[in-house]
């Protein structure tokens, strides 16, 4: 079934859109939240689990000590605040991606609370209040066996790997942001890309969005316009990449109002994402929150940071977001319009990495603010997971440097390493990319433009220099673009004058 | 004094996949109610003065080092499941949806 859209410009013409987000970060500790098991990626199934984390009798869960310093950190850079005090609460459901019939959470004493960041879009700053950041752990892995599709409904039986339940988590949840407009597609897109730098700066998680690291449900509602009000919302889940949470956020708007205009009203459910056909369709209905049945986890001591663990924690955290980046762009001399865009594609990162190995900053910005940016946007993927690092972007840039390539050929060699076909020295050899400037192979090139050109030749032979351009551009044509340019001018004008 | 209404015992069953038909609701929920009020007169003793508790012990700030201890063979961890397949807990077709 399709769903009937609203085109955009009606939809801004008529409603306010409310925006919520909740991301979930895994942390990176060795261990998960509350036993020894390793909290790592991609073990055989059933390998990272013991009597605690399968939820048998008897076990006792103990508090992670490393994951709580983090959630401590994560808050602090939201400009939370820290509680002095807070339990854990068990929050009961029936579904076995948690074999103890109960997931560890925190319920109305969240560690962090009440924080904000501001993001910027297209020049305007957005402040994104934080309602909370609160501990919890992470859900077994389920395996959908049998039925038409092999998605849930119609399984005939589920699989489950345990090795991802329990490992932390810290659920962050804004409050809602009115007033975004036109521009709530991309003002959540910058809140989630913001959250990643910052949780990347503090080191806390891999922060992988494409390995669920990271992962962001998109809460959206529309209220008509001017009334300033929530209408019901949805609850878009596990948006996986940034470019689907802009994508999610502006296919619900055109969705909701879709059913509004039709004198519909909008269901509270989760909605599910699907990436390949940028489509939503219905979940769940959403439970009230009682129906979880919190109560306070008694297996576990009361956490109360003490205000010397809180500051020293502030002493650890990274520059602050917005004077780093007039840090940078004074640094790396850059005008306003060109940081803005810099930021604005998400490539700050992978240029400031690209300097520290070795890059001039004009060339790093070159690379990923124009090419990279244009080709992560064409295939659809963001540009950090493209497939070409900071280090062999600077590789390439010394390859120009040094004469070897020229920007033309550099793309080439991007080609190869998004097809991953080795270092740019190797992609220059393999696929013969190399720029010749060696006079024999040149000469004979030229020797033939000059004699596929006769009219262009005698007006060089008449001082009118400026025509070499056209001899330049069939030699350079001839060889493919491989010529070096520079060599081809000097052989044309020692060749005719 | 606290009481829980047949239809919230019925509500509370329904959560925990407890079923309940007509009679054991009737027989139960008067119980029930009995059970909250005797448990409702510590109110009568703890004043606004005293928090309430969670847990028996005055701790706070118990934890781990995140040092990795070792894990169960996957072996060992499904000799309890009734059923497993490809290393994996068995479980029945789940209706719904992962939280």
């Amino acid at each position: 079934m399709t769903d009937t859209l609203v085109p955009w410009d009606d939809v801004l013409a008529a409603y306010d859109p409310a925006l919520g987000l909740e991301v979930h970060v895994e942390l990176n500790t060795h261990t998960k939240m509350f036993c020894g098991c390793p909290a790592v990626f991609g073990g055989e199934p059933n390998t990272q689990v013991c009597p605690t984390c399968l939820g048998l009798p008897g076990a006792m869960p103990v508090v992670n000590g490393k994951a709580v310093e983090s959630a401590i950190r994560i808050g602090l850079a939201l400009n939370c605040e820290i509680a002095e005090w807070c339990r854990f609460a068990r929050k009961n459901y029936f579904y076995p991606d948690m074999p103890k019939n109960f997931q560890t959470s925190q319920y109305d004493e969240p560690i962090c609370f009440e924080g904000w960041i501001d993001v910027e879009v297209e020049g305007e700053t957005f402040r994104v209040e934080i309602e909370r950041a609160h501990m919890e752990e992470d859900t077994g892995k389920s395996l959908h066996v049998g039925g038409a599709t092999g998605r849930i409904h119609g399984a005939d039986y589920s699989l489950v790997d345990y090795n991802r339940a329990g490992i932390p988590l810290i659920e962050i949840v804004t409050k809602p942001i009115m007033g975004a407009g036109a521009k709530a597609p991309a003002v959540a897109r910058a809140y989630v890309s913001q959250l990643r730098h910052l949780i990347v700066a503090l080191g806390v998680s891999e922060a992988r969005m494409d390995q669920g690291n990271l992962r962001a449900d998109v809460n959206l509602s529309l209220a008509p316009q001017g009334t300033g009000g929530l209408g019901t919302r949805t609850e878009t889940k596990n948006v996986n990449s940034f470019r689907s949470v802009e994508r999610a956020v502006r296919y619900e708007m055109q969705r909701h109002a879709a059913v509004l205009d039709a004198g519909g009203s909008i269901f509270q459910e989760t909605r599910h994402w699907h990436e390949d056909t940028g489509v939503t369709t219905a979940g769940r209905a959403k439970s009230d929150a009682d129906d979880y049945r919190y109560f306070p986890e008694p297996d576990l001591v009361p956490v109360a940071p003490s205000r010397e663990w809180v500051e020293e924690l502030r002493g650890t955290l990274p520059e602050n977001p917005v004077e780093r980046r007039a840090r940078l762009q004074a640094d790396w001399g850059y005008t306003d319009l060109e940081m803005r865009d810099v930021v604005a594609s998400g490539v700050l990162v992978p240029i400031e990495e690209t300097v520290a190995a070795g890059a001039s900053p004009q060339a790093a910005r070159k690379w990923w603010s124009s090419e990279l940016a244009r080709r992560a946007n064409d295939a659809g993927v963001d540009v950090v997971d493209l497939g070409v690092s900071p280090a062999q972007v600077a590789a390439v840039q010394t390859l120009v440097d040094a004469g070897t390539v020229n920007d033309k050929l550099a793309r080439q060699v991007f080609d190869g390493l998004i097809a991953g076909e080795g270092t740019p020295e190797e992609i220059v050899a393999a696929r013969g990319l190399a720029v010749v400037s060696d006079d024999g192979a040149l000469g004979a090139a030229v020797d033939a433009a000059i004699a596929a050109n006769p009219d262009v030749a005698d007006k060089i032979r008449d001082g009118k220099v400026a025509a070499a351009g056209a001899l330049i551009g069939a030699v350079m044509k001839e060889m493919r673009g491989q010529a070096d340019a520079a060599r081809v001018r000097e052989l044309v004008l020692e060749k005719l004058t | 004094m606290p009481e829980i209404s047949r239809d919230e015992v019925a509500h509370l069953a329904d959560l925990a996949r407890i079923d309940l038909d007509d009679a054991e609701l009737d027989h139960l929920a008067p119980q029930l109610s009995v059970i909250l009020e005797s448990v409702a007169s510590i109110s009568g003793v703890a004043g606004d003065d005293v928090p309430p508790t969670s847990h028996p012990m005055p701790l706070t700030n118990v934890f781990r080092e995140d040092v990795v201890t070792p894990s169960l063979t996957a072996e060992q961890a499904l000799s309890g499941a009734p059923a497993s397949d490809q290393q994996r807990f068995m479980v029945p077709r789940i209706l719904g949806d992962e939280q």
